[in-house]
């Protein structure tokens, strides 16, 4: 366990471990719009003054610009935290993210390596976000070998994931659930940590139900979960990825042949979002230990709406009837 | 220089015409362009950071890239830097400071950006001046079209960024001649929008270009600045081997051009002018280079290909599970299948 910790939420602890980056790797630096007062979600906030404005610093409003400057310096040696601003907006760097980012290594021979970037971006329904600032396009970068994917579900995680994305040898894309920034607070420790990439946490322990989910829909799985058990006797197995790409596949299968039930549910789009990915594998794996066909519980195939959001989110009601689904069709 | 003109040249004729012949799959020459090429080599330091499109090659040559390396890469071999990932021509250099070329265009000139500002924080803590560096990004006029090429310089002049973006106007781009890429004066007036130096050199003269780099270097480096030069060139190849230029551009027009602008030719008149070197050296060099660009061809073209667990390495700096487990199942079908492949 850690000595001290501090009651934080999400932006303040985003915000440590980047204060710790800047710290403790003198390379490191923090760029993007609006950086340098703080950020518009104020995940930078007093960096600027800290370290000085060749290392916190705002650049033009361009995110393909963004991205290939991250990649540049970090070819050159350094260590680039770029932020875009909102994922809806993470399209016009996606030629860099794509084509470049993640193939820099492997083109070159790995005479070249762009290991050094992170890119951080909010994602995620934040109540009144709309088709342009609710998307999470976490789908559309796990379809891209070389790219590292994280999404934390809270402060504590956020905080060693962001250290190890940072410092992974890898370029690394770090989704932020924006309605946590101010709305999740947690004990964080105040030291430097890490958390390792790659590895999904088990966050309860079950007999009856895996239920797999990421990022900021873990809290509504905890409720469903909850519901499951109180309302139901029901034990569900709850699994945080932790991190998309590469994802944690064993961890996942092992925990659905003891249970023999598989429920994933995410906030984007169903058809070809990343729970179709977790689905076709496991049921690859794992098809004899089987007991009831896999759930996916998402949000609908169109535009994230304004008005209708609360019906078009993957809420603890639809999960808590998946997980009634599944054990009713296994018995 | 004259040399390497020569030896450049060569190389581009000999692998040109290896794709005719279907012993390599694609190739790019820069006929026409050798001034710029040389030209900015010899003006540039070692420490600098080359990040170019991709009909830059000679700049490589010039840093020490041999004849067996650009070759290799090309037969796509066991000994290319590359690893046999990429088509041909798309060469990269750790060791010489020259970015691995990728396909899509104008990406390289927000990354120069990124490459240039670091230089700058590095060069801040130098002891020695001299050993501070500039990245130089190179484009054509096609690409100056593309969004990246706004972003890449508005970021290095807002940003203050020590990097010269060196763009080949060469007329062309695949078929698509200047005339319908912009409606401005060329590519070289976009600077003071950005706040920008800039200035247009005869691409074709290697002095000339050779001191527009020399000073634009310096520029950079005293001020802290970007600044964005213009060439003017001619593209006299086609685009690639996959390009037949005399379906968009008539003969007459590539004539008057390899006879009058050429800069391999010029170089060599002023030479001679000079009587620095005669007809019967430029002859024996002409013909040492072809013959050590045929034997380097020959040599490449025998050696096997990468060895096929390659495939699955540097996709992550360490192979991840899997990638290993799909490497075990190519094994196994490979296993089921001898031969076959």
């Amino acid at each position: 366990g850690f000595a001290n910790k501090t009651k934080m939420n999400l932006f303040t602890a985003i915000n440590s471990a980047m204060q710790t980056a800047l710290e403790t790797d003198p390379s490191t630096v923090i760029f993007g719009e609006d950086v340098g007062f703080g950020g518009v979600f104020r995940c930078s906030t007093g960096l600027r003054d800290q370290f000085g404005s060749d290392r916190v610093f705002n650049t033009p409003l361009s995110e393909t610009g963004i991205a290939g400057f991250a990649i540049g310096y970090a070819a050159q040696g350094g260590t680039s935290v770029a932020e875009i601003q909102f994922a809806d907006y993470i399209f016009p760097a996606l030629d860099q993210l794509v084509n470049e980012m993640s193939k820099f290594r492997y083109r070159s021979g790995n005479q070249w390596n762009c290991g050094g970037v992170t890119v951080r971006t909010p994602v995620g329904a934040v109540g009144h976000g709309g088709h342009y600032h609710s998307q999470s396009p976490e789908a559309y970068l796990a379809h891209t070998p070389g790219l590292v994917v994280v999404m934390p579900r809270g402060p504590r995680a956020a905080k060693g994931l962001l250290l190890s994305s940072i410092r992974s040898k890898d370029p690394v894309i770090f989704m932020e659930p924006k309605a946590l920034y101010r709305a999740s607070v947690e004990d964080v420790p105040d030291d430097d940590y890490m958390i390792p990439l790659g590895k999904a946490e088990i966050l309860r322990s079950g007999s009856d139900v895996t239920v797999v989910g990421w990022g900021g829909q873990l809290r509504i799985l905890q409720k469903a979960c909850d519901m499951a058990q109180s309302e139901h006797g029901i034990s569900c197995e709850l699994i945080d990825l932790r991190t998309i790409l590469p994802w944690d596949v064993d961890c996942v299968v092992d925990s659905t042949e003891k249970t023999g039930k598989l429920v994933v549910s995410h906030e984007a789009p169903i058809t070809c979002g990343f729970g179709a990915e977790v689905v076709a594998t496991v049921q690859e794996r794992s098809f004899l230990s089987l007991e009831a066909p896999i759930q996916r519980v998402c949000g609908y195939d169109t535009p994230f709406p304004l008005v209708f959001e609360k019906y078009y989110i993957p809420d603890e009601l639809k999960n808590l009837e998946a997980i009634k689904k599944v054990v009713d069709y296994a018995q | 220089a004259q040399r390497q003109m020569i030896r450049l040249r060569q190389m581009d004729n000999i692998l040109q015409n290896a794709q005719r012949q279907g012993r390599i799959s694609f190739y790019m020459t820069c006929r026409g362009e050798e001034a710029i090429h040389i030209g900015s080599a010899s003006a540039l330091k070692q420490q600098d950071v080359i990040l170019a499109q991709y009909r830059e090659h000679g700049l490589l040559m010039w840093r020490g890239f041999t004849l067996e390396q650009f070759t290799n890469q090309c037969f796509s071999n066991d000994l290319d830097l590359g690893r046999g990932r990429q088509m041909p021509v798309h060469y990269g250099s750790r060791a010489l400071n020259y970015h691995t070329i990728s396909s899509p265009l104008g990406t390289q000139i927000p990354q120069a950006t990124g490459v240039g500002y670091k230089l700058k924080l590095d060069a801040a803590k130098m002891e020695d001046p001299s050993e501070a560096g500039i990245a130089i990004c190179y484009f054509g006029d096609g690409c100056a079209s593309t969004t990246d090429f706004h972003a890449g310089l508005n970021f290095a002049a807002t940003l203050k960024a020590p990097v010269v973006f060196f763009c080949r106007n060469n007329g062309y781009a695949i078929s698509t001649s200047v005339e319908d890429q912009y409606a401005g004066d060329g590519i070289v007036c976009r600077a003071p929008g950005y706040g920008m130096a800039g200035l247009r050199v005869d691409g074709n003269d290697a002095f000339a270009v050779s001191a527009a780099v020399r000073k634009a270097r310096e520029y950079c480096l005293t001020n802290n600045a970007p600044i964005l030069i213009e060439a003017i060139t001619y593209r006299q190849g086609h685009h690639s081997t996959s390009d037949d230029s005399s379906r968009y551009r008539c003969p007459k027009e590539v004539h008057d051009h390899s006879t009058s602008t050429d800069p391999v030719k010029r170089l060599n008149k002023f030479l001679h002018r000079h009587g620095w070197v005669s007809s019967d050296d430029t002859a024996k060099i002409r013909d040492e280079e072809r013959m050590a660009v045929l034997n380097a061809m020959e040599a490449a073209e025998r050696r096997p290909p990468p060895k096929l667990d390659t495939l699955f390495a540097d996709v992550y700096e360490e192979m991840p599970l899997h990638l290993r487990r799909q490497e075990q199942q190519l094994q196994q079908h490979l296993a089921k299948y001898p031969g076959r492949y």
